[in-house]
């Protein structure tokens, strides 16, 4: 993982071509650009047609956008995914029960292998949640799981979404999308199916109906609206799950049960699979001043007459800060050795560290405690000086908002680009539903690319563009 | 169903309806201009403005009805909320908002509408331009029909959408009748000549009903008998019997736990279908065909608000 030296191609290239990639690398050799670039085109035709687009929040322009799709698949063989999809479950299981210990006895900040006060004072930390017994012991129901990869064996956790993770859509629709323009390439190679994922998620949903449901749990989704960038992929999950998609102004409470309107009167809901954040999710308890949520959403949760997923306060286990602790939880809770590793982190509110993120900062990657979508980030090697001596004063001044992580190699993988196919890097966002029964993992994810030639920035808002993703079955 | 998404696809189906007229209304107008017998009487825009409900605001920006400013009006007009343009965003951000209530097919056929719609220019656009996109509009709306008759379960989101579809249609027939008591002719001597028989002629084929009117009448076109044919025909699927038919049969069929929410607007569904059913034209026309159809206008209206009402929309 040192920073700028070899960079591990997933394909093999320039030098041969790994085993997971033969059919591709064939299959790249015998098509010609032009039907690669007129293959892109129906793609494109597809994904308008259905309406995938997300929002994005700029300047003029077409509102609805949609994000590149590259229609080259990411391959892992079945062997890379056994490991991946071990380490993904351990690492699900610690932060369920680091989120079910934060808010009940603390025992892992009395062990003193987690600070106090980076809990209790963070803004992320939920008081209201103190005490609150939920099914299965479950926060995290839905978590996305950001990793990279920079050897054959070496994969890293970026950061963990425990939040309202997104992206799923889009691995769902991908492989749709390659199913209808390249059946051929399905049929010479066994890739593991992904469509079932909605199923999962349905059955992770009813495995926490709340202790008061009366039978059969009734399941909405809960969307901020028409207006939010992620709108489709809400629309997409409450259709594929055939549950209501339901908006805070379709809700309501009354003695701390949850209704939903509806034509034919007021009808209980039991479980939420909410999108909306946790400051958005109830006025009475939260922001008061908030449209998106449903007053009374809190105390129906807390009387066991209603399930929140993610639960609410499930955000200080992505804590930034918080995760430099992440594999120790994994010591601390199941006595195991952590499967993937995570990214060696400096924490700049440490002074001997701070010392060091200064010195070395056209070396690292700097990222806001509590940022997100990659804003408020500084990539050194690719930083121009206005913005290092920005970021220097930042981390001056507010020392403890910032950690900062030397720059991983990311793999790269091949990519239709407009001089032809070529290596861009990639991460991956696998999706690990955590019920009350069980975890579940379908196999595969989410891989973002890097569009631009050496870029390292994989997000969606700054030109990033997605991939299926293949777990081969043999 | 959540009484949100019964509300979008209602009106779903009536934007869908209501371009569907609209163009069929500026295709028979621009036909009328093009082989009209006396140039002095070009009547035929301020028709299609009185029928498409929009006199007052129209009249209120604009001193004349000429061809250019009425098409951009009810076609392309941002400003008019049920200018054709308006009328499929509309309809397009109802269907956006209630995707999981709509078949794939049907988001599809609204989607690709709403797309294909800023191919067609107003500024760039000449008049055979202008024939395509009216003949797009109302085959657009053609598979919007087709796609969500064949596809959507037949429950509740499909009730309401019929509903929506055939109360649009039953304003919009009712308006299409009484242009002829808003365009006057110009001498008491017209009644009954060219330009009056053109003019009725003109009121079938917007709701393309001049082959209905030679099968069931078999003669030469009479005003009563095109009143007959709009207002209480039960096979003729425009007319008004056939809507109040279609209207009330859908919200007969809407499952509802509060009957007595409900139980308004069904009441006054049925009594304006009786009322239509047992019609004599005769005697409508002889009490005032203009006073008749302005009350329907007014029920029709009271009806769709008392459906949201009654459905907590």
């Amino acid at each position: 993982m040192r920073s700028g030296t070899t960079i591990f191609d997933e394909m093999g290239w320039p030098s041969g071509t790994r085993t997971p990639y033969a059919l591709i690398d064939a299959w790249l050799k015998s098509v010609p650009a032009e039907q690669l670039a007129l293959k892109r085109r129906e793609a494109e035709v597809l994904f308008r047609r259905i309406g995938i687009t997300f929002a994005v929040y700029t300047e003029g322009g077409d509102a609805e956008r949609l994000i590149p799709f590259d229609l080259i698949p990411r391959v892992l063989a079945q062997a890379e995914w056994q490991h991946l999809q071990l380490g993904l479950e351990q690492r699900a299981k610690a932060l369920n029960a680091f989120l079910h210990d934060v808010y009940h006895d603390r025992e892992i900040i009395r062990a003193g292998r987690v600070p106090e006060k980076l809990i209790l004072h963070n803004s992320e930390f939920r008081p209201e949640m103190a005490g609150l017994d939920l099914p299965g012991g479950m926060y995290a129901h839905i978590a996305g799981i950001d990793m990279v990869r920079t050897g054959p064996d070496d994969y890293y956790v970026l950061e963990d979404n425990c939040r309202t993770p997104s992206g799923v859509s889009y691995m769902l629709e991908n492989r749709e999308v390659m199913l209808r323009l390249f059946p051929d390439l399905f049929r010479r190679n066994a890739v593991a199916p992904v469509a079932h994922y909605p199923d999962e998620l349905l059955a992770t949903l009813r495995s926490l109906a709340p202790p008061n449901c009366p039978g059969e749990p009734t399941i909405v989704l809960l969307t901020p609206g028409i207006h939010n960038s992620a709108y489709y992929e809400h629309a997409f999950l409450a259709d594929e799950m055939g549950i209501d998609l339901v908006e805070g102004a379709d809700l309501v409470v009354s003695k701390d049960i949850c209704y939903q309107r509806t034509t034919a009167g007021l009808e209980r809901v039991d479980v939420i699979y909410r999108r909306v954040d946790d400051e958005y999710i109830d006025p009475l308890v939260f922001r008061p001043d908030s449209m998106l949520g449903v007053p009374g959403l809190h105390f129906a949760n807390r009387a066991g007459n209603l399930t929140l997923t993610n639960a609410v306060g499930a955000g200080i286990a992505d804590d930034k800060a918080v995760y430099i602790h992440v594999p120790e939880m994994i010591r601390f809770y199941l006595g195991e050795e952590p499967l993937l590793n995570n990214v060696p982190t400096h924490d700049c509110s440490q002074p001997a560290e701070l010392r060091y993120v200064l010195e070395h900062l056209d070396q690292l990657v700097v990222k806001a405690v509590h940022g997100s979508g990659g804003y408020g980030m500084l990539v050194g090697p690719h930083a121009s000086k206005t913005e290092l001596e920005a970021f220097r004063a930042l981390l001056k001044s507010h020392p403890q908002d910032y950690i900062a992580q030397p720059t991983l190699a990311l793999s790269t993988v091949p990519t239709f680009v407009e001089t032809g196919v070529a290596p861009r890097h990639v991460d991956l966002r696998p999706f690990v539903l955590c019920g009350a029964d069980r975890i579940r993992v379908v196999p595969g994810g989410l891989t973002r690319v890097a569009l631009k030639e050496g870029s390292l920035v994989v997000n969606s808002s700054q030109g990033g563009g997605t991939k299926d993703t293949w777990v081969l079955e043999n | 169903m959540l009484a949100r998404t019964a509300d979008n696809l209602f009106w779903l189906a009536r934007y869908m309806e209501r371009a569907d007229y609209l163009a069929r209304l500026l295709q028979i107008a621009g036909h009328m201009s093009a082989v009209r017998v006396d140039t002095h009487h070009n009547s035929e825009w301020e028709s299609a403005i009185v029928a498409a409900g929009c006199r007052e605001t129209y009249f209120e920006k604009h001193a004349a009805a000429d061809e250019a400013t009425v098409i951009q009006y009810l076609a392309f007009e941002r400003d008019n909320p049920s200018s054709i343009v308006n009328c499929i965003e509309t309809a397009r951000r109802n269907a956006r908002a209630v995707r999981t209530a709509l078949t794939a097919d049907m988001w599809e056929a609204v989607n690709a509408s709403w797309q294909e719609l800023s191919s067609f220019r107003a500024e760039s656009m000449d008049a055979d331009r202008f024939a395509e996109f009216l003949d797009w509009v109302k085959a657009r709306v053609g598979l919007f029909h087709g796609v969500y008759s064949n596809n959507m379960l037949r429950r509740d989101g499909f009730h309401f959408t019929r509903a929506g579809q055939f109360l649009e249609r039953a304003d919009n027939t009712a308006r299409l009748l009484d242009v002829k008591y808003h365009v006057r002719l110009t001498q008491v001597s017209d009644v009954g000549g060219v330009i009056d028989y053109y003019q009725w002629l003109a009121i079938l084929r917007v709701v393309s009903a001049r082959r209905a009117y030679r099968v069931l009448f078999k003669g030469v076109v009479e005003p009563a008998r095109v009143a007959e044919l709009l207002i209480t025909s039960s096979v003729f699927p425009r007319s008004l019997a056939f809507c109040y038919q279609q209207i009330t049969q859908h919200l007969d069929a809407i499952e509802s736990q509060d009957p007595r929410l409900a139980a308004e607007a069904k009441r006054q569904a049925n009594a304006l279908y009786a009322d239509l059913r047992y019609a004599r034209v005769e005697t409508i026309i002889k009490n005032g065909l203009h006073e008749y159809l302005t009350q329907l206008i007014e029920r029709t209206a009271e009806l769709g608000a008392q459906i949201a009402r009654g459905h907590l929309f």
